[in-house]
This record gives structure tokens, C-alpha cells and sequence, in this order.
């Protein structure tokens, strides 16, 4: 293993997740920035770096009363935290800083003081993809899982049975939205929304934030939490319309994302045990799995009904449920990164026995971007 | 039947839809080395020649993928959102027409043509239909 290249010191999401009806966006923002702030016993005027997507920095450092000499304002989706992460890394070691904030925080589901998707007519989208009616993501996002489902002999149950494992988990999670334990005739059963995709294959539309505190390793015994060490990251930028994307039975981007980061970190597919992969969807868990290296092609479903993602499994994956289950403001990956880092402190409500290494893979855009974060803990 | 917003053309583009407005379907290809690209494309993709010639596309197409859309107003039926692959390679988003909109009728790699759909007068669509064998 590599030696931390950035140490994880602060970590909280929004005092409350879900449906939250009297914080706007920007007060998520700054709910998520406070509690982490306050989980690692920082005041905001100790931070002189910041990172953020979806709000922007300089209204972030107006309402912290901070004027922070390093700015990360990279946007490419849900996955721009983990960017935000390695990113944040490079500056820590070039001087750059010493103490970064990061921030989400996302008014989905109730829209309070939000920033909708919009997408100009004139725009490369709006001039060859909109005229046909894609409304949502979820018309989008899933475009390519038929190809993938033909190539591999992928059916639905089996996109099924990633909701109902990762239900499994979100049992355990009081913070979930969807806690009741499921079967594939039930997520079969549900309103279908885009054939093959089912509303329950689809992820939550919710509100809430979380955020993120970092610093250098050689400090960060100095903080009240067991520190978390980053010592793999990569990112990549593939497409922005799904209709181009390279290969429907594989995401480039996670690939070159992945691989990034498991060569910077020097562990073996097989040292991570506690992995969390953005499922906006339910198959980007499948591509995921695979497109990261932890099976072959085509094996991803056949590895999740063998039961090696699910509790007591070798592999535990999503373990807060997942955006299908636990919550999705929009932008996921925040809150992937909080399930890592709970699961390496030892403090998750579905804590893995033993956790010592999480790999967190994040998605953007409609499957055109990727950031990957590989997690260590102390011990 | 328009599903979506109408593009506005750009300077780029505008060569595009004033070929689906004459009832042909135009993309671009590499003079350097044969490539047909996306339209829009600035350069090959495959060689980086920037000399790009617009030329008309076979319309022949196979279905690449779909999913079948049931976020829909009352009174409307679920519709395909498709990615076809064109005889000359480059793909394009569009909707399957005059073909039941089921996971039955639409075969993944059925063979597809090109149809235009005037959406307005200065915007026509295209769009893909089966084709039909002989005899049938």
C-alpha cells in the first residue's frame, strides 16, 4: 500500500436527509459545512481551501467569512466530490493549503431556492437529444443498459436483485428512505418509468448535503475522530451525451478512473473489503463491478446473486443502501464518500466487521464522468 | 409526434437541419481517411483531419438501444427513446415510428430507414422506421 496521499479528519451530512422543506440549497450547503466543521472540531475560519459544485465557492466563502486561497469549483456531475478529493490532495501537497472544505448540499426533491437542470436548445443535447423526449435522467442515463442486458444475458430480475440486496442493507441505515425490505417480484411490480427501468431501479429524488473536512496525514492525528486516509484517487471525462458514448456495455471513464487510482494506491482488487459505486440507476452497480476490475465482463450480475455484495458477503457494497435506497439530492457521490468514511471509522449503522479498505466509485453526468476515491483507515 | 424540446441550429449545425428540411439525412466525413463522424464534429476522430465533407448518409440504420419511456402526459402512450447506429457508423439518438412501441416489436439490431418528421417550418426531424421485408 501506498503511503496517504490526504487524510479525511471532518465528515458529517445535513442534520436531517430526506424531505426538507425550510432549507434552501445553500442552507444545505452550510448545515453539511457546519457539521463537519464541528465533527472535527474546526471553526470555519481554519479553513483556507475550498471545493464545492452546484453552489458557488465565493458565496460559500462570503457566508463562512473565510477567503480561502485555494478554489475547486469542478463540476461534472454527481461524481465531483470524489474529484473534489483528489484534487484537494494535490493541493495539500503542493502547499497550495492546509485545510479544505467541501461541500454538497442539493434541494431535489423540494426545490427550495434550487438550480434546475436546464439545457440550452442550442447545445449539442438540446439539438440531438431533447427533440426525442428524453425528460429526465431516467430516460437517459439508462439508454444503454439494453445493449449491456443483450451482450451479457442480463435480465431484469437481475437488474432487480440490486435493489433487493442493497435493501438489505439500507435496513440497517435509519437514515434510508426506502428501509423495508424488498423482493424482485415487488421491484418487478413497481410503475415502470423507462423499460426495463422500474421506479424502484431508479434512485430517490430527496434533499439534503454533506461535507467534507482535509488535511495533510502528518496532522492528522491532531483531529477527534480516527483519521481516514486517501491513498488512491482518479477521475476522467468521457462524454457528455449518452447517445455518444463508446461502448454501451462499458464505461471508459470508470475504467480509466479506477484504474487511476488503484495504481496510485498499490493495493490488489482483492485488499479492498468495503466498496461503494454510485447507483444512480441499478445497473451502473453491474458496470461498476466490473469496470473497476472486481470481475470480468459480463459477471457482475452473477456475483451480486451469489450474495458477495450483500451482508456477511466478501464484497459488502452500498452499504447505506445507495441512491436507490438511502437518499439521492441529485448529486450522489457526496454522500457515497460518507458512507466510506463511517464505514472506516467503524461507526456506520451497517458497519462491515473489520472494514480496512473502501473503494468509493462515483458517476456523473449521464454516465460520462467517473471519480474514484480508494480509503484507508488507521489501524 | 414531437416528444421533446426543437433544437436551434448553430452555425455548425445548421447544414444538418437544413438537410432534414430537404427530406435527406446528412453527416460528416473525413477527406483524409474515410471516416464518417457525428455531426457537429470539428475534427476525425479517427485520423484528427480537419477537413470534414458533408455528405448524405445511406439512412439505413440498425436499433442500438432503447428504453421505453412511461413518463407520459394522459392520453398518450409510452415511446421509444432509441439510439441508432447508421450504415456509416456514427450514432444518433432519435424515435422509432410506425412500429408498436414494446420490448416485442422492437428487436435490438432491427434494420431501420430513415424518416423525417417536419416539426415546424424551419426544424424536420429524423426519425427511423423498420423496414420492411419484401412480400410482407
Amino acid at each position: 500500500m501506498t503511503k496517504p496521499l490526504v487524510s479525511i479528519v471532518g465528515a458529517a451530512e445535513t442534520s436531517a436527509l430526506g424531505v426538507i422543506k425550510d432549507r434552501s440549497e445553500l442552507g444545505l450547503h452550510l448545515d453539511a459545512a457546519l457539521n463537519a466543521l464541528a465533527d472535527c472540531a474546526l471553526k470555519a475560519r481554519d479553513i483556507d481551501g475550498i471545493a464545492t459544485a452546484g453552489e458557488n465557492p465565493s458565496l460559500l466563502a462570503q457566508m463562512l467569512g473565510i477567503e480561502p486561497r485555494w478554489i475547486d469549483n469542478t463540476n461534472v456531475g454527481g461524481c465531483s466530490f470524489m474529484v473534489h478529493v483528489r484534487h484537494a490532495a494535490a493541493a495539500i501537497a503542493a502547499g497550495y493549503c492546509r485545510i479544505v472544505l467541501i461541500t454538497h448540499g442539493e434541494s431535489g426533491r423540494s426545490g427550495v431556492a434550487n438550480m434546475p437542470w436546464s439545457v440550452p436548445a442550442t447545445s449539442p443535447m438540446g439539438q440531438f437529444e431533447l427533440p426525442y423526449g428524453p425528460l429526465s435522467a431516467a430516460t437517459l442515463f439508462t439508454l444503454p443498459a439494453l445493449r449491456y442486458m443483450r451482450a451479457y444475458g442480463v435480465t431484469e430480475e437481475d437488474l432487480a436483485r440490486v435493489v433487493v440486496v442493497q435493501r438489505q442493507w439500507a435496513a440497517m441505515q435509519p437514515r434510508a428512505t426506502r428501509r423495508t425490505l424488498t423482493t424482485i417480484d415487488e421491484v418487478l411490480a413497481s410503475r415502470m418509468i423507462a423499460w426495463p427501468f422500474r421506479v424502484l431501479m431508479c434512485c430517490l429524488v430527496t434533499d439534503g448535503g454533506g461535507a467534507l473536512v482535509l488535511t495533510a496525514p502528518d496532522r492528522a492525528d491532531d483531529f477527534p475522530h480516527r483519521p481516514v486516509h486517501v491513498i488512491g484517487a482518479g477521475e476522467c471525462v468521457e462524454h457528455l451525451m449518452v447517445s455518444q458514448m463508446k461502448d454501451f456495455t462499458s464505461s471508459r471513464a470508470f475504467r480509466v478512473s479506477a484504474d487511476a487510482a488503484f495504481v496510485q494506491a498499490r493495493i490488489e482488487r482483492s485488499e479492498v473489503n468495503h466498496l461503494m459505486i454510485y447507483d444512480a440507476f441499478a445497473h451502473v452497480p453491474l458496470y461498476g463491478l466490473e469496470d473497476m476490475g472486481f470481475v470480468g465482463e459480463g459477471e457482475a450480475a452473477g456475483f451480486i446473486a451469489e450474495g458477495h455484495t450483500a451482508p456477511g458477503g466478501s464484497l459488502p457494497m452500498n452499504t447505506n443502501g445507495g441512491g436507490l435506497n438511502y437518499m439521492h439530492s441529485g448529486m450522489y457521490g457526496m454522500y457515497a464518500l460518507q458512507e466510506a468514511v463511517r464505514q472506516l471509522r467503524g461507526s456506520s449503522a451497517a458497519q462491515v466487521p473489520d472494514a480496512r479498505i473502501s473503494a468509493v466509485q462515483g458517476v456523473g453526468g449521464m454516465f460520462g464522468a467517473a471519480g474514484t476515491v480508494i480509503m484507508a483507515n488507521a489501524s | 409526434m414531437l416528444r421533446g424540446t426543437l433544437p436551434e441550429p448553430t452555425p455548425e449545425t445548421a447544414w444538418f437541419w437544413e438537410g432534414t428540411r430537404l427530406g435527406e439525412l446528412r453527416v460528416q466525413r473525413c477527406d483524409q481517411c474515410g471516416q464518417h463522424a457525428f455531426p457537429l464534429s470539428a475534427v476525425c476522430l479517427s485520423c484528427y483531419g480537419r477537413d470534414l465533407s458533408i455528405v448524405a448518409s445511406s439512412g439505413r440504420a440498425r436499433l442500438y438501444s432503447y428504453v421505453i419511456n412511461h413518463m407520459v402526459a394522459a392520453g398518450t402512450g409510452p415511446y421509444a427513446i432509441a439510439v441508432v447506429e447508421l450504415a456509416e457508423g456514427p450514432r444518433l439518438m432519435t424515435n422509432i415510428v410506425e412500429c408498436p412501441q414494446t420490448p416485442e416489436a422492437l428487436a435490438l439490431d432491427m434494420a431501420l430507414e430513415v424518416v423525417f418528421e417536419r416539426a415546424s417550418d424551419s426544424i424536420t426531424l429524423p426519425k427511423f422506421r423498420p423496414i420492411r421485408v419484401a412480400n410482407d
